[in-house]
């Protein structure tokens, strides 16, 4: 009998054991957030911990990317787009127990955009002219010029409502309205989110979320293989997918990201004023080498700086076709028959380093001798991007929906094209969607029969899961890991 | 003997002095401004200007040397720019890692190197003796973070047991964060252990050669008793000299390993402080090794004159 | 007989790893420059003896080029370390117990308490990773070493009797110096030199490691290290070639450091650290 009575006491335990493994998830994640506060860093680790599990914004993005009703139920848009009314949900709180009310958006806003504001996308909010609580549930935001894309912009993490009596230690406690508390933060290691039971909308399945900061991905991949994390979102070594899934303890999700990967050419510098060299560069890239090499296979080409899975994609990659001997041609007619040298800097992630390699390979078979520097992230900023000292650059341009920056001649890799800035503000004014389409498309065949940069790949957004996990977005139309949906099943 | 120890209390002031003018200065034109690397690429540059007034930035550089020197003088090391939580509390935090990890290292290293040292040096001249010292000079020709990979190779990823990298926290029990220090301590080790090992052999030769020895062995003692009565004792104070300077280098020299086992150590956190442009945390860590050194230093210079008067005018 | 077994076997890989350097100038297997993906990651086989690298370059090809990498950064390091600190050692000799003395001193021991890789990283991050960056990081640290040495033995030769037969010949203490201590200190700065060689091999390692040395397309051992570490699993071999010629290489140079003493002075058997 006492025999009995231990096996079932331990039968018992491993089924406590079990219950509340599953009820759990542990996320493995490259890299920390340096503080939470998502409404004062660009660091995308912020977002992808708290934007939508801790805070919530007046709108919201579905896993597709669509703009979704967030703590506003509804709104209603004046005649001239100018103005935006906003029914907030009734009864939402916040995780410290005070109620999220008009007011609470009026600060968020009004904290955003104000002269010593540190939102890393203030231009979110330029066109906000003035925002005022009509009563506790009601948010009238007026706006100086239409924008097609303001609800959009609404749902970015930059954008969450925030209450004017925690924002004091946001940075260290963050408070808002999410569906997950935040819990504890050893520094170095992990965050843990608790359920809030509190919640307004559907409450979320898992009880607690962990999130393990693992930036080396030798050690990614032990940790997974181990089994000492659940997820691994945006698994950082390409190299290692094919064991993943080849082992039926794990599943590999790839999707669909905003980061479309380009070879940035600056376009005031010589040779690049010239667009037939810029035009030989772009048929000096194997693309396919690239993503083979780079990437192990993983990745889109693209043609033109758009997201291939955005409706209003335009395939324009055989512009820029394989074609080196096209490209020495090119540089002959430019004036440069033995070719000529220019810099190559790159920052830390491995799609730039390897791909700076392989593109240096290639730009050497038609003439153009590059000089590689490995930079960090805070040198890129300062050298290439603030101080545009750069021939050529590669990075992945994270932000959705971001041709805009063609129309910003002080953007680092200086494109100035009247024609295209003024599209842009048209298209900036229009709400009419089939004409919005139509716009996005010109824009996109303008950049790229101008060669501005090379355009490589989008990036894709490898992520393993253990298997039995349901709800994990695969594609990440936004910096964020949405676990509201996420579930066990048994 | 006073008026010795104030002339050296005098220069330990003025090397201290230099150091940190030496540190901010060299900290101080790093290119790169921390408060663009955390508003990111599409900041502007109002917003720029506005994190930088709040990180205190935009006064002169020599108004914030002195703060940064007064604040140190009282045991404030200011505040972190990108975590914004004061340094003193994340310099203690990092130290519960680096500091046992430099520990366990260090008792590894001289736990290995003392039988290994007295054994080559008892059978000086012997098969034995060559072989062991091929082995100590492999050891100090193996790049610690190489052998650091071979080790996650076999026995994180092969056979599992002990995981790849980072540190779950004291909090999670005594042997769970050991066996999490384990392999970072091997690694560190190793090439501790080669160069402590041969300092041993031939600080033992050394004695083994002096004419106490020969006399104790003429007293009838034996080889064995001879080494363990007279030769250790005097060949310990090249071994101590050395692992005091291999405790300071532990400390500071684990960046590497720290970086390859993920542990959130004090070395990490400068690699890091260093890429984010965290330039205060920088300051700070590099301020309080170099501290360290220089008054373990001074210690130590003090403490031979004290023993030996006549050391006084040698170094 | 045991003193020419380091000498030997030491010169031997010394040797070898510089004649691969050497050969590296005029001809490789095979063209580092040019990737061909589709022949990645491959094991060991007679057209590729080590395999191939992650972009389908040749191992033996690569890292040829890098022991003359590995090699020209740390001879310039040491020689920069040595050609600083050999002068600053005797002028601190000659003039001892001068404030001058003092100030090289504490100097060196000033040096000596920053943290070497640490500041290594930090001027890489001022002025941009390069192969120069890392020569002078690494040189930087070789100043005091030299500087020290070269005072302590310069000392006791001061007290010699030849010493005082110069000096009464009228020459002044900066003649001295040159003219009759460096030479009788060569041999302990060969020793010494070789020793530095080897440790400034490592470092070069460890810099190019964390992505701070020579740049890429040219290769470097440390780095080639670095690329394979997350392929480790899938390819050790690509981690085991870059690796061993690290450790042969400073073993090598330790060796002959070891032989070196033996055969210039049998009595400077100080303990090797």
């Amino acid at each position: 009998m006492k025999f009995k009575a231990l096996t079932s006491a331990a039968a018992l335990v491993v089924l406590a054991g079990t219950a509340q493994a599953d009820t759990g998830l542990i996320v493995g994640l490259q890299l920390e957030p340096p503080h939470l506060d998502p409404t004062s860093a660009a660091a995308g680790a912020i977002d992808q911990v708290l934007y939508s599990n801790v805070f919530e914004g007046l709108t919201r993005f579905g896993p597709d990317g669509s703009v979704n009703p967030g703590l506003a139920a509804s709104w209603d848009i004046s005649e001239d787009g100018l103005r935006y009314t906003f029914n907030l949900r009734e009864g939402v709180a916040f995780h410290d127990g005070t109620a999220m009310d008009a007011e609470d958006v009026v600060f968020s806003l009004d904290r955003a955009r104000a002269e010593d504001s540190t939102n890393a996308q203030k231009a979110l909010f330029a066109e906000i002219e003035g925002v005022e609580a009509v009563d506790p549930t009601t948010v009238r935001v007026t706006l100086s010029t239409a924008n097609g894309s303001f609800l959009f912009n609404m749902a970015w993490g930059d954008a969450v409502i925030v209450a004017s009596e925690s924002i004091e230690n946001i940075k260290t406690n963050p408070v808002g309205t999410g569906a997950f508390k935040f819990s504890n933060w050893v520094q170095g290691d992990q965050i843990e989110l608790v359920r809030n039971e509190d919640y307004w909308g559907t409450p979320a399945n898992l009880e607690t979320a962990t999130f393990k900061f693992i930036s080396d991905p030798t050690a990614a991949f032990a940790a997974m293989m181990a089994e000492d994390v659940d997820v691994f979102y945006s698994y950082p070594a390409p190299e290692n997918l094919p064991q993943f899934e080849a082992d039926a303890r794990f599943e590999v999700l790839v999707g669909s990201s905003e980061g479309e990967t380009i070879l940035a050419i600056n376009n005031l510098m010589e040779p690049f004023t010239d667009v037939r060299v810029r035009k030989a560069v772009a048929h000096a890239i194997d693309r396919q080498a690239i993503i083979d090499g780079a990437m192990f296979g993983l990745g889109t080409p693209i043609g033109t700086h758009f997201a291939p899975h955005n409706p209003d994609y335009v395939d324009l990659t055989s512009n820029s076709q394989y074609d080196p001997e096209l490209a020495k041609s090119l540089l002959t007619e430019a004036g440069y028959p033995d070719g000529f040298t220019t810099t190559l800097k790159l920052p830390p992630p491995s799609y730039a380093r390897r791909g700076g390699e392989i593109i240096a390979s290639q730009l050497r078979a038609v003439g153009i001798q590059t000089e590689i520097s490995n930079l960090e992230w805070a040198q890129w900023l300062e050298q290439v991007f603030r101080g545009k000292d750069f021939g050529l650059t590669i990075v992945s341009h994270t932000e959705p929906f971001d041709i805009g920056i063609y129309a910003r001649p002080e953007y680092y890799f200086q494109y100035d094209n009247a024609d295209f800035q003024s599209l842009i503000k048209d298209l900036t004014a229009e709400t009419d969607p089939a004409k919005r389409s139509e716009l996005i498309a010109m824009a996109q065949t303008i950049i790229s029969n101008d060669y501005v940069n090379g355009y490589l790949f989008q990036l894709a957004v490898p992520t393993v899961v253990k298997a039995g996990i349901q709800g994990i977005w695969s594609d990440a139309p936004t910096q964020a890991i949405d676990l509201t949906a996420v579930s066990w099943s048994n | 003997m006073a008026r010795y120890i104030l002339t050296r209390l005098l220069s330990l002031l003025i090397s201290l002095t230099v150091a940190s003018a030496v540190i901010f200065a060299l900290i101080e034109i790093i290119p790169g401004d921390p408060a663009a690397f955390m508003l990111g690429i599409n900041a502007q540059d109002d917003t720029i200007a506005a994190l930088r007034a709040e990180l205190g930035l935009d006064t002169s550089p020599l108004e914030r040397y002195f703060g940064w020197v007064s604040g140190m003088v009282t045991g404030d090391f200011g505040t972190s720019y990108t975590y914004r939580t004061p340094i003193s509390e994340m310099i203690a935090e990092r130290l519960w890692i680096s500091l046992p990890l430099a520990l366990i290292a260090l008792a590894l290293s001289t736990l290995i190197a003392f039988p290994v040292g007295i054994l080559a040096a008892s059978k000086r001249g012997s098969l034995t003796d060559t072989i062991v010292m091929g082995f100590t000079q492999l050891g100090v020709a193996i790049p610690n973070f190489w052998f650091a990979m071979l080790m996650v190779l076999v026995f994180a990823i092969n056979l599992r047991w002990f995981s790849a990298g980072g540190f779950p926290g004291w909090d999670e029990g005594l042997f769970t964060g050991l066996k999490a220090l384990t392999l970072p301590a091997i690694s560190l080790a190793l090439p501790q252990a080669s160069i402590l090992a041969r300092v041993m052999r031939s600080a033992l030769v050394d004695t083994l050669d002096e004419d106490f020895m020969r006399t104790a062995r003429a007293k009838g003692l034996n080889r064995r008793q001879a080494i363990q009565r007279h030769a250790l004792r005097n060949a310990m104070i090249p071994v101590l000299t050395i692992i005091g300077l291999q405790f300071s280098f532990l400390l500071a020299g684990a960046i590497i390993i720290e970086n390859v086992f993920f542990l959130p150590g004090l070395g990490r956190l400068v690699f890091q402080a260093i890429s984010q442009r965290d330039l205060i945390v920088v300051e700070s860590v590099v301020m309080l090794l170099v501290f360290a050194v220089i008054v373990v230093n001074f210690a130590v210079d003090i403490a031979y004159v004290l023993v030996d008067p006549r050391l006084r005018r040698q170094g | 007989m045991k003193t020419n077994r380091n000498l030997v076997v030491g010169a031997a890989l010394t040797g070898f790893f510089t004649i691969a350097a050497l050969i590296s100038f005029l001809w490789v297997p095979y063209d580092i420059e040019a990737l061909n993906i589709a022949d990645r990651m491959k094991t060991p086989s007679f057209s590729h003896l080590l395999g191939t690298d992650h972009f389908g370059r040749d191992i033996l090809s690569m890292v040829m080029i890098g022991a003359r990498t590995s090699i020209a950064v740390a001879l310039v390091a040491v020689g920069i370390g040595m050609g600083l600190g050999v002068p600053l050692g005797l002028a601190a000799a000659a003039r001892k117990g001068s404030l001058l003395d003092e100030l090289i001193g504490r100097g060196n021991d000033l040096v000596f308490a920053f943290p070497s890789l640490l500041i290594a990283i930090l001027i890489t991050a001022t002025f941009g990773p390069s192969a120069l960056n890392a020569i002078i990081a690494i040189g930087i640290f070789n100043v005091p070493v030299f500087a020290r040495l070269t005072r302590g033995s310069a000392l006791s030769i001061w007290k010699r009797d030849f010493i005082l037969a110069a000096r009464v010949s009228g020459k002044n203490s900066a003649q001295i110096s040159v003219e009759h201590i460096l030479p009788n200190l060569s041999s302990l700065l060969i020793v010494q030199g070789t020793i530095q060689f080897s440790l400034a091999i490592l470092a070069e390692a460890a810099l190019s490691y964390v992505g701070l040395g020579a740049q890429p397309p040219t290769p470097s051992w440390g780095r080639m290290l670095a690329d394979s570490q997350t392929m480790i699993s899938l390819a050790p071999h690509l981690a085991l070639a870059p690796g061993l010629a690290i450790v042969f290489t400073v073993l090598g140079l330790n060796l002959l450091g070891d032989g070196f003493r033996d055969v210039f002075d049998p009595r400077l058997r100080r303990g090797r650290t």
